[in-house]
């Protein structure tokens, strides 16, 4: 195998070159539109990304309205902020607390809440995640640098069905000051999978 | 079926590895394979159900050893020589020999932001009341099937309590096979960690699965 870096398309790798071999048959066969591949991948590239979740979070964290319409029909109330699309059809919010952690995993294949975070990371979908998320998820969490105390339920999510889990952290301490759009920005993916806490560090650097 | 992605609970894979401001994708083949892949949805020939039997069946040993794209290329390019769209012959000459096949539709660029969301839901219309109840203890079925379903092995023949009921939804058990969307419950089922992994766990610890009524019994 060549390097990916190669720019010489002379030097295509085995499975670019199957890659773009299909893509030209199935444009070739009007079964698709490689216009339409483009915008599929721009969307996701640009439109569709951990922004929306983070927009979710820091409104729960405002409006205690939205807070309780999340708590109860999480799907209604993220759609209703326009984040419809697909694998975000059916969502669960899961609110961490002083004596709950909530962590998201699909052992399965790697089920993940486009529509509020986009494409889920490498990590996400590749086997030590997987694999060990429901049966060691300290261990897990350790591997992130975060440490939950034995005195703090960790409740997994595997996501085997048509339903989406979005972890809405915990406010970080010293924010009371700041408004929704401020607060999207302290909100990280990871802290919206569950592995990583927003601590009151992050949130004043 | 048991296979290569049903993952959880195995050992040996090593630390979970991070990459610091990781880009969606890594080469441009994986791009396409991603858009491809959603863009051929249109033609309605197979269902998500479908699409995931077709990347478990991969070979155990080379599912576990390839990255995401490399699965879903392997998915895709098994359901389109299934529906006779693609041959190998064809991808490794590039020249097109078999007819084209009759699709519902082929998605066109104005239709893509309509169709990524508009989604595909799962739910369905209720038709009779829920076997389970909230709070109660229920226990999964001890199945093997070589087809594809969505109780992991790991939660087969466990004690759970039943979480949240979340509705109707397509059944992939069946739905996977092209038998129809046979809606049914969904249920969230929370398991103890001890239940599950052994007493050496942290009882306060749990593991929620979402499953379907087929996958569950009273606990007499």
């Amino acid at each position: 195998m060549h390097s990916h870096d190669d720019d010489d398309h002379s030097h295509l790798t085995d499975i670019e070159a199957r890659v773009r071999a299909l893509e030209s048959l199935l444009s070739e066969k009007g079964y698709i539109d490689s216009a339409s591949v483009d915008k599929i991948v721009q969307t996701y590239e640009t439109n569709i990304g951990p922004q929306n979740g983070a927009h979710v979070v820091a409104k729960a964290w405002t409006n205690p309205e939205f807070n309780t319409w999340l708590k109860n029909d999480a799907t209604a109330a993220i759609h209703s902020l326009g984040y419809t699309s697909r694998q975000g059809e059916h969502m669960v919010a899961v609110f961490n607390s002083a004596d709950t952690h909530h962590l998201v995993v699909c052992t399965l294949c790697s089920c993940y809440p486009w529509s509020v975070l986009g494409l889920p990371p490498t990590w996400y979908k590749s086997p030590p995640f997987r694999s060990r998320a429901v049966i060691e998820p300290r261990a897990v969490l350790a591997d992130f640098g975060v440490e939950i105390s034995e005195s703090i339920t960790i409740e997994v999510h595997d996501s085997t069905a048509e339903i989406r889990y979005l972890v809405i952290p915990e406010r970080p301490e010293n924010t009371n000051n700041l408004g929704e759009t401020e607060l999207a920005k302290l909100v990280t993916r990871d802290s919206m999978i569950g592995t990583a806490v927003l601590d009151k560090l992050s949130a004043t650097s | 079926m048991n296979g290569g992605a049903d993952l959880g609970g195995m050992m040996g894979f090593g630390p979970v590895v991070q990459e610091d401001n990781e880009p969606n994708f890594h080469h441009v083949w994986e791009e396409r394979v991603l858009g491809i892949t959603v863009a051929l949805g249109a033609c309605g020939l197979w269902n998500i159900d479908q699409s995931r039997f077709s990347r478990e069946s991969m070979q155990p040993a080379d599912y576990m050893k390839s990255s995401y794209y490399q699965i879903w290329l392997y998915g895709i390019t098994n359901l389109l020589k299934e529906h006779n769209m693609i041959s190998e012959t064809e991808l490794e000459s590039g020249q097109p020999s078999l007819p084209r096949v009759a699709i519902k539709r082929m998605l066109l660029p104005d239709d893509v932001m309509p169709m990524l969301m508009a989604g595909g839901p799962a739910n369905r219309q209720e038709q009779t009341a829920a076997t389970f109840s909230v709070g109660q203890q229920v226990q999964t079925i001890n199945a093997h099937p070589s087809t594809h379903t969505r109780l992991p092995r790991y939660a087969r023949d466990k004690t759970g309590v039943i979480k949240k009921i979340h509705g109707v939804h397509v059944f992939p058990d069946s739905s996977a096979q092209g038998l129809g969307d046979a809606p049914t419950w969904l249920y969230q089922v929370s398991f103890s960690a001890t239940s599950l992994w052994g007493e050496d766990k942290n009882a306060r610890d749990s593991v929620s699965v979402d499953l379907w009524q087929p996958y569950l019994k009273a606990l007499t």
